[in-house]
């Protein structure tokens, strides 16, 4: 690994201002030490921010606060989450591994860069998001787990956290600490989709920081998250969905429909939830909305098994959530 | 607001504290050290094993403050003041052997013993923070530890003896 300065702060004063470029905050170190040894990131500047006090859970007018620095298991078991946002915590425990999930902050999860080797491996020279400009290696190459939602001629790269799925689905708001102030944006206007620059990922100005995400009070209180990997655990998606459904007199009063696995970012999907609003809540209801949510997808030739996948993975999750059965 | 910023003047070595296996240690490293390169060269336990050094197979697996952290993926400077326990602090006085590792033994829980180190403190953690009441929590638990010998079903075997077996049937 090459050298760098190593910083270390003890609360978000001392943290934020620091010049973009070249420089990386250090909180669970999951995603940055890796890329890091990699070769990837290659920052001049480390922050480490790991003793910074931002880990608190707290009620937030009916919803929750999640300090940037929880740990994904600090989250996953924590009593409002289970209670309030079931497909958040399934979410979380079926991420990575227990060793991950107790190191990798929540901020750190919304940061998690993509898993596409032609973005992890320097050796390949074709990455636009690594090295702007190159071309898109996995588009010409190996594309299985890569994205069919959101793509773009110069990346296919797939979004690979399963939280921020949840996430999205339960309408996250990101609070910003930066030189100039403390800001909030939305997580689903927070990860930007490839276009022509993949290498920007974030709307995060320079010098900011996560400090929380904010999750208002859910629309009902049943959620829930249906993984579908190529081993049971301990695997990213190949596909999954968060779901969140309000039902009344068997009629979609609300939904949140989102998608992992298959989108260049956490993927909401408001044609499956405007399909599913005010309509029964049946299995034909269903079918409706999942072919609404992959309409727009763009697959290539190894990852066009993950529209009809995606699309059983939606009406299953429906299905689970509203109680009813096939 | 630099009152709260501890910084490295220039990219050489920081001195670092932190209690490993009960011992307060003090040491000097270059900036980019991992925990593992750290308790191996640095401090010669070399009971933690390096595997993958990418977060994969959970060799390198340790304690830190009483939860298990992949220390490949764990930059040494950040442990200033915290609790690291490492395979080395399983055995007791006079080397007897701690449950888990009489259990992993009579279960013939490893062929090759490579990733044995890192399955015993996750499965010490699994039973010690509770999540070993069923074959399927066990699993889940331990599934970033890769073992390619494939021992998993006497791994399971092994963990179920220790937190005794009240657990229910997969």
């Amino acid at each position: 690994m090459r050298p760098f300065a190593y910083r270390r702060v003890e609360d978000v004063a001392g943290a934020v201002g620091q010049p973009g470029e070249g420089h990386r905050f250090l909180a669970g170190g999951t995603t940055l030490i890796d890329l890091m040894r990699l070769d990837v990131e290659r920052p001049a500047v480390v922050t480490d921010i790991t003793r910074v006090p931002l880990a608190e859970i707290t009620e937030h007018e009916g919803g929750v606060r999640i300090g940037a620095l929880a740990s994904m298991t600090q989250v996953a078991e924590h009593g409002l989450i289970a209670e309030r946002y079931p497909a958040l915590r399934e979410a979380l425990l079926a991420s990575a591994s227990q060793q991950l999930r107790n190191m990798a902050s929540m901020g750190g999860n919304v940061m998690q860069r993509t898993r596409c080797p032609y973005f992890r491996d320097v050796a390949f020279p074709s990455c636009n998001k690594r090295d702007p400009g190159s071309g898109c290696g996995a588009r010409a190459g190996h594309h299985r787990k890569q994205a069919i939602l959101g793509t773009s001629g110069a990346c296919i790269a797939e979004h690979a956290s399963d939280a921020s799925v949840a996430l999205v689905a339960y309408d996250a708001v990101l609070t910003l600490q930066g030189p100039g102030g403390e800001r909030e944006v939305p997580l689903r206007e927070f990860n930007l989709l490839p276009g022509d620059t993949p290498q920007v990922e974030h709307d995060l100005r320079e010098g900011e920081l996560i400090t929380a995400l904010t999750l208002p009070a859910p629309i009902a209180r049943s959620g829930v998250y249906l993984k579908i990997r190529d081993r049971q655990s301990y695997e990213f998606a190949l596909s999954s969905a968060a779901v969140v459904l309000r039902v009344e007199g068997g009629i979609i009063g609300a939904a949140r429909v989102a998608l992992g696995g298959v989108g260049t970012v956490p993927w909401r999907s408001p044609e499956a939830e405007a399909a599913l609003t005010g309509q029964p809540a049946t299995l034909e209801t269903f079918q409706t909305a999942a072919r609404a949510a992959l309409a727009g997808a763009e697959p290539l030739e190894e990852n066009a098994f993950k529209v009809p996948l995606t699309e059983r993975v939606i009406v299953r999750a429906l299905m689970q959530a509203a109680g009813v059965d096939a | 607001m630099t009152h709260s910023v501890w910084e490295a003047p220039e990219t050489g070595e920081l001195p670092l504290s932190l209690t490993v296996n009960g011992v307060q240690r003090h040491l000097t490293l270059p900036v980019q050290a991992s925990l593992l390169d750290t308790l191996r060269e640095r401090l010669h336990l070399t009971g933690t094993k390096k595997g993958c050094d990418h977060g994969q197979c959970g060799a390198c697996t340790v304690l830190v403050d009483g939860q298990t952290h992949l220390s490949c993926l764990t930059l040494a400077l950040s442990c200033e003041g915290r609790e690291v326990r490492t395979v080395e602090s399983l055995a007791g006085e006079g080397g007897a052997l701690h449950p888990m590792q009489a259990a992993f033994i009579e279960h013939d829980a490893f062929q090759c013993g490579y990733c044995t180190p890192g399955q015993l403190m996750s499965a010490v953690a699994c039973v010690e923070t509770g999540h070993a009441g069923s074959e399927g929590e066990i699993r889940e638990f331990m599934s970033g530890n890769l073992c390619r010998c494939a021992a998993y079903p006497q791994i399971v075997a092994a963990v179920r003896s220790v937190a005794g077996g009240q657990g229910e049937q997969p």
